[in-house]
């Protein structure tokens, strides 16, 4: 069972690549540096938001543009524990389920939390409680096989806890 | 109902199949064995870095993977020699069958359909955008990340989302000239760059049942183009054909169920549709050619993954027969593997080609992605054959890509500007 608790940044529609980390930082793959350059063309108080709040709210097509796996890992980094969106580009929800964030895409969910809400996750059981207004989201639970890549921090540590069992 | 019995897509068989079942729900998502995993000379250093992590010691089968150093080479720089060295050494040491030096290699899209890699009901992931080339034998294949193709290597298997499906009707009859580029950039003109996003595309109808596999190729080549997971045909006549000389025909064919629900179906009327040029800076600009003939242009490629085959070197040859490129431009006529280059050989278009004034080169992706054999400068413009047209994707930010088929490309580079055959012929 993984359950996240944490408050929301809430986001707009077509959160791109490129606003997530930057082209010119992508020679790196180093983790804190990809992180500290997070959102920095979309929001430049992220930096302090994250402290405090770690699930992000978002809405339609949420990391459209390029295939780059450096953006959900500047997103991992930040510390950010999740991404509630009412819907995701196909490769960045390849790559963040890949790396080990939990991506989540309710179009209820996303309307109706607002930002700094308080949320509860369960991603077992497929409930987003925002508990700042005491309502309930049924999503459609990740598969159990999603779940477990995401326990085991992605899909590389994944493959190896099953290759060696 | 029983699951079971249910109506299914080519893209819902193909993944139940792979993952032992009988029945899979669009939107599920299953872990499933993979046929073929594919990578090239700048995808795969980093897939290596990630598979070495995995610490699985071998590629989980060595007939299965596919290593293709295409992208910058015949080397173009040190780097791309370091990156091609890793690929070779990786090979070397895991004892990879399928691994193409230079002199055997081809561009990897055309290269593996020609060499029966790839088979109809086959899964298959690239770390290459393009892997979806391969819909055209009724495979189901997708290009992906890195990771994932490390792990592909590694266990043989791969997580996938089962995909809705959109059809595509097409019917009524070609004009002269019109092949398979015209009809998909027509197609990603209609729908647009995201019109298809995660979904697998299934071409079908009348005119698409007498479209050569050349053709086939370079439509399921632009799916992705349109956003497109899989870019299916269905196996017929002309697919079992190619086939004949590439297998044992021990191959598994699927074909999507009549009742079947597709998230959306485009009747499109063929007859009315025109040569098609897609202006810069997306695909998805599709303009009819003779309404861009005053535009000047610097340079013509024909080849790629897209339009680098007989097919297409034929078109081409039947224009610049015994015609000479305008001496303002630079034609680069590059034949996308080594046995089309063969083939273009012994039916004389190569020595039209050069005849005629332009450049032939060994097989590269080259000049498609900007890396070399025809890199724009600031403020040039040229027609190619090839799949994307995005800002600076053949040189400079200040270079504009516009993209066409054989024919159109081939009078172009005689007039010195857009133009249709008519005009040269
Ligand atoms: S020819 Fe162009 S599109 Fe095709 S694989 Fe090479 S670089 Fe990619």
């Amino acid at each position: 069972m993984i359950i996240i608790r944490e408050r929301a940044i809430k986001y707009g529609n077509n959160v791109d690549t490129d606003v997530i980390i930057p082209a010119r930082y992508l020679n790196t793959t180093e983790d804190r540096e990809l992180a500290s350059h997070c959102f920095e063309g979309l929001d430049k108080d992220f930096k302090e938001k994250v402290k405090e709040r770690k699930i992000i709210v978002a809405g339609h097509n949420f990391g459209c543009g390029s295939s780059r796996e450096h953006a959900p890992l500047s997103i991992k980094a930040s510390g950010i524990k999740a991404v509630i969106a009412v819907s995701f580009a196909r490769i960045f929800f390849r790559n963040a389920i890949n790396i080990g964030l939990p991506v989540i895409a309710s179009s209820q969910a996303s309307s109706f939390i607002q930002d700094g809400d308080e949320l509860e996750i369960d991603l077992s059981s497929g409930k987003i409680k925002d508990i700042t207004k005491d309502k309930i989201f049924d999503v459609k639970p990740l598969p159990e096989f999603i779940q477990g890549i995401i326990r085991s921090g992605g899909y590389i540590n994944f493959t190896k806890e099953n290759i060696k069992r | 109902m029983n699951d079971k019995n249910k109506p299914q897509t080519i893209a819902q068989k193909i993944l139940a199949y792979h993952c032992g079942k009988d029945y899979t729900s669009e939107g599920e998502i299953v872990n499933a064995d993979v046929d073929i995993v594919l990578g090239n000379d700048i995808t795969l250093p980093i897939a290596i870095e990630e598979f070495d992590k995995i610490g699985a010691g071998r590629v989980f089968d060595e007939e299965k993977v596919v290593v293709v150093p295409d992208h910058f080479a015949p080397n173009k720089d040190i780097k791309s020699a370091q990156q091609c060295k890793l690929l070779r050494e990786f090979a070397r040491k895991q004892d990879i069958k399928n691994y193409f030096e230079v002199g055997k290699m081809g561009i990897e899209h055309a290269l593996l359909p020609e060499l029966g890699l790839v088979l109809p009901g086959n899964l298959v992931v690239g770390a290459d955008s393009h892997t979806c080339t391969y819909g055209a034998l009724g495979a189901a294949s997708t290009g992906v990340g890195s990771t994932d193709v490390a792990v592909a290597m590694a266990t043989g298997k791969l997580w996938f989302m089962v995909p809705k499906t959109i059809k595509f009707i097409y019917s009524g009859s070609l004009k002269k000239w019109i092949t398979g580029k015209d009809l998909i950039l027509y197609t990603i003109g209609l729908i647009g760059v995201d019109g298809a996003l995660y979904k697998s595309m299934e071409f079908s109808g009348p005119v698409v049942s007498k479209l050569s596999m050349d053709s086939r190729f370079t439509i399921s080549n632009m799916a992705i183009e349109a956003g497109g997971k899989f870019g299916i045909f269905e196996v017929d006549g002309i697919t079992e054909e190619f086939l004949k000389s590439r297998s044992d025909g021990s191959y598994k064919i699927f074909k999507s169920d009549p009742d079947v629900d597709y998230e959306k179906t485009y009747n499109i009327d063929c007859s009315d549709i025109e040569l098609q040029v897609a202006a810069p800076h997306l695909p998805s600009n599709a303009r009819n050619a003779k309404d861009l003939t005053g535009i000047s242009i610097d340079q013509v490629v024909i080849g790629s993954c897209t339009n680098g085959r007989v097919e297409d070197l034929r078109i081409a040859a039947e224009i610049l027969n015994g015609r000479e490129v305008d001496r303002n431009l630079r034609t680069i006529i590059i034949p996308a593997t080594q046995n089309i280059y063969l083939e273009a050989l012994k039916k004389g278009y190569i020595e039209i080609f050069i005849n005629s004034g332009c450049a032939v080169s060994t097989p590269t992706c080259g000049p498609c992605l900007g890396g070399h054999m025809g890199v724009l400068a600031e403020g040039e413009r040229a027609v190619s054959t090839t799949n994307r047209n995005f800002v600076g994707r053949m040189g400079h930010p200040k270079s504009e890509v516009y993209l066409s088929g054989p024919s159109v490309a081939a009078a172009s580079a005689v007039a010195g500007r857009i133009a249709t055959p008519e005009e040269v012929i």
